[in-house]
């Protein structure tokens, strides 16, 4: 392999070792702000914002989605509107039930 | 049927395949698209007499059924009359067996499979070893389904929707249902991937996404419907099998009285989050089962009427739009639950919305045979029945998508005839004109003509005949899965009368099927033998692939395609058409009978 | 004829088949997992207290009840694990074989060790008497994690597959036995991305 492919996987090589502390980081974050005690609602709205950090990290930068190509990305966008489909309207149509609007 | 002609199969040379590894275990997607069609029209065929022995029992509540009653024994029919138990065991599997193992394996599954690959120059499917597992979890998912009516108390009685708490409680056979389901959702999830994957990456060179035909578009919709829609009733099935196998509550609400006992369970779980998770799926899935077919159609229609189809693009276009919309109508299935005004509209609002890519659909179909030199082959007349069909289907949907007619609606006969017209003379007529039109290509024969005929005529009109007294039935307020049809009710007397109507029509509905079945066998080795392009198409799979394709491989070598799919009669030729790969415009010379 | 794309990407969408194959079961996985966290929202929605009465006991906090510094133990794991998987196929694409097997191997064992904290949490619950059909707070725990820890031991057989018998391909094809590597590795990756929105959806609050 080139010495330039390799220069190129070694700086890939920081970046994981960067990307894991950030989240061993925002893991500790995680479980602290659980003590912060708030309702459900509220607290899973945090907890999953803070997710999100992570899970981006994973994905951008251990699963290559930074240099990924356009046909995964439009996958990708396509399954998180469904998926955000699925996660406001279930809860949107139990919190309307008939006689309370 | 074919020889196994080894072109350069990349392992440097021929090696004979077994039995087993060419005709069971193959990974070609044409074998294996025949698997498919095979199973699922022996499944249809089982499925259609679940029907019509609960179609005895609908139009003579209480009488035995003469000769074969008795075989059926002591649980299900004592001294052949039908049990109440075991009309629910029909009722709930003809639905599962007909959409789930019958429908989409033969439309995905075999048309998608076998055309989809040559359609687009390509000489298999993506991943040909995934490819034969899917087929393989259908066939497992099948054998687990029928070997459910042979347990204690016999199949599912749940409806083909297994609604909780209903479902939770039921007998055995309501797991082996789920279990069942789990393995056909996996095979459709893995043939998704499959479909998805080929048709993305493996189009010929020369071949843009806006000159993919129309069927290749529909199956591609379809695809990501069955990628993204099925995994969370996946998801409601192990939750439910959790509350059968594992005693939990997820769909048990607190305080359950079942035979007049509290249920000893934690309660706390919601009936309703089963519905909201099987209609995500379940609505998607009418538009998997409708979509393959209006693609057929597409196809013969150009073909048949020499032109190209009317408006591609906008076409293609609400094909794109549906497969989006069908994602967030599900709830329209469930305007009597309780939902309140504000959610109920919203579903109402995009139910209404999603008629109008169906409307241009069906439009753009009807409107391609303006102005066409139309040839009533027999595929033709499968496709053109297929018209009005789907289109007293689509129109009888609108009043249920509307949250106020529905109420009335809602669970009466008149869901059930508007969906049978979608799916019966709907899709599977267009399946039929199917394997009509590409039988030639697969065995380089043709079916008979004048069984043709026949078989399309008794279907239709006896189809129309069990379906459109529905309706009345409906509007009278006769609720479906009742196991004396309605007789119970007085409200019901007027329309009592059609039952035994429909149960006639059924019986000869089967009938009709006979010629079909007699021309399949016939024609396979001794159909009148045709050349590689019968019908003067212009698509990848008549005019670059030979009749049969060739095995493992499908072409001499990959197509190089130039043009769109539908250029027939065009300006600089109009007595030719142009294949869609290269080549010169054609004189039509063989005459295909009309 | 053979199927082209397999090893080199297509030149229009930038990319092999079975990345694309992959990503497109991940967008599958990412419904599946989906559909039973819309569950678990659905049902906590219809509930004032959770996770409610266990036993005669009110509890408030899910941490009452489950091991969270287990869970975060087994929460770091499974990144670490991440991080040696992306590590391996990051060997492969230097030429160092012989790394590509450590790292593989330290994935694999960070994922056995994820199983068995996991075992050691369950087998607590259930000595206590404490099991699905008691609640369904209960009932949502040990169905997400155990779906999940069901998907931890896929991806465990897939990783000792290419660990062990499968790794000969590096000596035949080893531009194939990487792009294999990378897509065991996307799979391994959203194993641990699940568990990323599980360990604070379930645990924590």
């Amino acid at each position: 392999m080139s010495d330039a492919a390799h220069a190129d996987i070694k700086k890939h090589v920081r970046v994981y070792i960067t990307v894991f502390a950030a989240l061993a980081v925002l893991t500790v974050v995680t479980v602290a702000v659980a003590y912060l005690h708030l309702a459900f609602v509220p607290a899973l709205i945090l907890a999953l914002m803070i997710a999100s950090v992570k899970g981006a990290l994973v994905a951008a930068y251990f699963m290559h989605l930074v240099s990924e190509k356009k046909v995964i990305y439009w996958i990708l966008i396509l399954t998180v509107v469904f998926f955000a489909v699925m996660f406001i309207i279930f809860p949107a149509a139990h919190a309307d039930q008939a006689g309370s609007m | 049927m074919t020889e196994s002609v080894h072109a350069g199969n990349g392992h440097g040379g021929h090696h004979e395949l077994s039995f087993w590894r060419k005709y069971i275990f193959s990974t070609d997607h044409k074998v294996i698209g025949l698997q498919y069609g095979i199973t699922a029209l022996l499944f249809l065929f089982f499925g259609f007499s679940l029907v019509m022995l609960m179609r005895w029992q609908l139009a003579y509540p209480g009488e035995a059924l003469p000769f074969i009653g008795s075989l059926f024994g002591d649980e299900r029919m004592p001294d052949g009359v039908m049990l109440p138990e075991f009309y629910n065991q029909l009722g709930a599997m003809h639905g599962t067996i007909m959409v789930f193992l019958g429908i989409v394996p033969l439309a995905v599954g075999a048309f998608g499979n076998y055309i989809v690959p040559l359609q687009i120059g390509a000489p298999d499917m993506a991943f040909p070893k995934l490819n034969m597992a899917s087929y393989w979890f259908y066939f497992a998912g099948g054998v687990v389904m029928l070997s459910s009516f042979f347990v204690p108390a016999g199949a599912a009685k749940a409806g083909w929707t297994s609604y909780p708490p209903l479902a939770d409680i039921e007998t055995m056979g309501q797991t082996m249902w789920l279990f069942g389901m789990v393995l056909l959702i996996t095979s459709s999830l893995l043939g998704a991937i499959n479909f998805l994957t080929t048709i993305i990456q493996l189009r010929a060179p020369g071949l843009s996404f806006m000159r993919m035909t129309f069927f290749v578009w529909a199956q591609f919709v379809t695809s990501f419907l069955l990628l993204l829609a099925f995994p969370p009733l996946e998801a409601a099935g192990v939750l439910q099998l959790m509350d059968r196998l594992a005693g939990t509550s997820f769909f048990l609400p607190s305080g359950l009285v079942v035979s007049g006992e509290v249920m000893d369970v934690a309660g706390g779980g919601s009936p309703l989050l089963w519905q909201h998770l099987f209609w995500f799926l379940a609505h998607p899935e009418v538009y998997v089962l409708i979509l393959p077919a209006m693609g057929i159609v597409a196809e013969i229609i150009a073909n048949n009427t020499r032109r190209p189809l009317w408006g591609y693009k906008t076409m293609v276009y609400s094909l794109i739009f549906l497969g989006f919309m069908s994602f967030i109508v599900w709830a329209h299935h469930m305007f009597i639950t309780g939902m309140g005004t504000a959610i109920s509209a919203f579903f109402q609002i995009t139910t209404m919305i999603i008629s109008v890519p169906s409307v241009i659909i069906l439009s753009g179909l009807f409107l391609s045979l303006y102005g066409g030199s139309i040839r009533f082959t027999t595929p033709m007349l499968f496709a053109l029945g297929f018209l009005p069909m789907f289109g007293i289907g689509g129109l009888t949907g609108l009043p249920l998508g509307l949250a106020a007619t529905d109420i009335h609606l809602h669970d009466t006969y008149y869901v059930i005839g508007h969906f049978h017209y979608v799916v019966a003379p709907g899709t599977i007529i267009a399946l039929f004109a199917g394997i009509y039109y590409w039988f030639p290509k697969m065995t380089g024969r043709t079916l008979n003509d004048t069984l043709g005929k026949i078989h399309f005529w008794g279907t239709i009109i006896f189809m129309n005949g069990i379906f459109m007294p529905m309706f009345f039935q409906g509007l009278a307020g006769v609720s479906r899965r009742l196991y004396d049809g309605g007789q119970i009710y007085e409200f019901a007397a007027p329309v009592i009368q059609y039952n035994e109507f429909m149960s006639i029509s059924s019986w000869l509905l089967a009938l009709a099927q006979i010629p079909f079945i007699i021309n399949v066998f016939l024609s396979w080795k001794r159909g009148r033998q045709v050349n590689d392009n019968p019908w003067e198409a212009t698509t990848l799979e008549w005019s670059a692939a030979p009749s049969p394709p060739i095995a493992h491989g499908n072409f001499a070598a990959i197509p190089k395609v130039v043009r769109g799919p539908y250029e027939y009669s065009p300006p600089e030729a109009p007595d030719s058409y142009l294949p869609q790969n290269e080549g010169p415009p054609i004189q039509p010379k063989v005459q295909v009978e009309a | 004829m053979d199927i082209p794309y397999t090893v080199t990407p297509r030149a229009d969408t930038g990319v092999f088949n079975a990345k694309l194959g992959v990503w497109l079961f991940l967008a599958s996985e990412v419904m599946l997992f989906g559909g039973l966290f819309s569950a678990y929202v659905f049902l906590r929605l219809g509930v004032d207290d959770w996770p409610g009465v266990l036993d005669g006991t009110a509890y408030d906090r899910a941490s009452d009840i489950l091991n969270v510094p287990l869970a975060t133990l087994n929460t770091m794991v499974l990144i670490a694990s991440s991080v040696t998987m992306v590590m391996a196929w990051a060997s492969l694409m230097m030429n160092r074989f012989d790394r590509y097997k450590l790292y593989m191997g330290l994935t694999i064992l960070a994922g056995l060790i994820f199983l068995v904290i996991k075992y050691f949490e369950y087998s607590a619950k259930l000595s206590h008497g404490l099991t699905p059909s008691d609640s369904n707070f209960l009932a949502i725990y040990f169905t997400l994690t155990g779906l999940h820890g069901l998907h931890v031991i896929g991806g465990l057989i897939v990783n000792g597959y290419f660990w062990g018998p499968g790794s000969k391909m590096w000596k035949t094809n080893p531009a194939q036995f990487t792009n294999r590597i990378e897509i065991a590795g996307l799979y391994w990756h959203f194993v641990d991305l699940v568990w990323i929105f599980l360990f604070p959806t379930i645990y924590l609050i």
